[in-house]
């Protein structure tokens, strides 16, 4: 029920989304030829220095202590998502939602005063984005509530 | 009724919101350290700050005179014709008046100093800056308050006014009030002023930040002052 509610406007965002995206960037293709690797993404969404995802999300990763209640928990995220819409949420999730917290890992147009050793880098490089997703899609368990 | 309070609520001005100092977000032990002078490491820059005073601030002006001045800063300044910060008006004030070399940002003469003096307006209220020359300047305040920077594209808003009293990893987000300056952050191990402060929350969000002393701080310190008008001052505070 509240899920057919998310729904609805998720899919619609969605086909605008790919619409806007240009033939050459639609964000449902993996962005690499070699499948991502889950541990890898494991171990990037882990580290606060790579991923940064524990600042804002908790997620299944007990080994780290300090995780952040900015946004939803990342459990369960391969149960509600595929592997197109992980990715085009990783890539860059303004494209859904304009006001989001959520830095877009795979972007540099668009972006205001950065630092000089990270311009024209994104957060993630693109082997690094299918170990994220790959990743993603094993949490299929909703948070302990 | 709980709808009809929660529509009260919203309705009332951000002003009479619940606006709270960092202090209330830190641990028991925390807060202690600040609460007792003895125990609170910034009192050592304090004293420091107020043996240079006697020394090199006397002839001009009293310790009595130096009350509610923090309170009233970012002011205008004639010389100048631009706003300045309360280390940038003692820096000025020793190059002036004493000619010499003006002590430089962040440098342990300039925080003891500024230390010394903000906490002679400790448990004031800071006032709303009311000179009409620095309303410009408060206005660039709040847009770079609200505008997204860094490689990480977050605002200052998104993080203290949206996401206040949630946590970043293990830290809670404050409301940013700047009640607390020249003051003692336990992850510097040792005083540093709120211009240090805003450098690390831009560095964090991975944007270039501003030259220690640029007009950019000291309209942010204004919008953040004005933002915070009425909140007692606490210098000099201590923070995780
Ligand atoms: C600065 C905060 C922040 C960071 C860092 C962050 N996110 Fe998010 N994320 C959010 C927010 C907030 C949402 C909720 C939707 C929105 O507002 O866009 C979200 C949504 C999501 C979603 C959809 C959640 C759902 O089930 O609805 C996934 C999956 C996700 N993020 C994964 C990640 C991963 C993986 C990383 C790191 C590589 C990451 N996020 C880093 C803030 C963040
Ligand atoms: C990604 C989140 C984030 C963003 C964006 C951010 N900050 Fe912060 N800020 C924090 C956190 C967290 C703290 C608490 C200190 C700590 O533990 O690092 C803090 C502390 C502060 C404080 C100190 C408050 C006190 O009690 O002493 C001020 C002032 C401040 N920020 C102002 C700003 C301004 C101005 C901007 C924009 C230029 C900004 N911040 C951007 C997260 C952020």
């Amino acid at each position: 029920m509240g899920d057919i509610a998310r729904a609805v406007p998720r899919r619609v965002a969605l086909a605008l989304a790919l619409l806007l995206a240009t033939p050459a960037r639609a964000d449902e293709a993996p962005l690499t030829d070699v499948p991502g690797d889950a541990a890898r993404g494991r171990a990037i969404v882990a580290d606060r220095t790579r991923g940064l995802c524990l600042l804002c999300h908790a997620g299944p990763i007990p080994e780290e202590r300090f995780q952040g209640n900015l946004a939803p928990p990342l459990d369960g995220a391969g149960l509600r998502w595929s592997a197109a819409e992980l990715r085009l949420r990783l890539v860059d999730g303004k494209r859904l939602n304009p006001d989001s917290i959520m830095p877009s890992y795979y972007r540099v147009e668009g972006l205001h005063r950065v630092s000089p050793a990270q311009r024209g880098r994104t957060i993630l490089a693109a082997q690094e984005i299918e170990d994220v997703v790959a990743y993603l899609l094993t949490l299929r368990e909703e948070p302990p509530r | 009724m709980k709808r009809l309070l929660a529509l009260l609520l919203l309705a009332l001005p951000a002003s009479a919101q619940d606006r709270r100092s960092g202090f209330e977000d830190m641990a028991r032990e925390t807060q202690a350290m600040q609460r007792d002078d003895m125990q609170n490491p910034g009192m050592l820059w304090v004293a420091e700050g107020e043996d240079r005073f006697n020394r090199d601030c006397t002839a001009c002006h009293s310790e009595a005179s130096m009350r509610g001045v923090a309170a009233r800063y970012p002011a205008w300044d004639e010389a100048t014709g631009a706003p300045i910060d309360l280390a940038g008006r003692i820096s000025a004030c020793v190059e002036r008046h004493q000619r010499v070399a003006p002590p430089a940002r962040e440098s342990q003469p300039l925080l003891a100093l500024t230390a010394y003096v903000a906490h002679q307006s400790r448990g004031l209220p800071i006032s709303r800056p009311s000179d009409p020359r620095l309303a410009p300047a408060l206005e660039q305040g709040r847009a770079l308050y609200g505008e997204r920077r860094g490689q990480l594209d977050l605002s200052c808003v998104q993080c203290h006014d949206d996401n206040a009293g949630r946590r970043l990893a293990g830290s809670t987000i404050p409301q940013a009030h700047p009640t607390g300056y020249p003051l003692y952050r336990l992850e510097w191990q040792g005083v540093g002023s709120l211009q240090r402060r805003l450098r690390g929350c831009m560095t964090g969000v991975r944007s270039e930040p501003f030259a220690y002393g640029a007009a950019e701080y000291v309209a942010l310190e204004l919008f953040l002052n004005d933002r915070a008008a009425g909140m007692l001052l606490e210098t000099p505070a201590v923070r995780p």
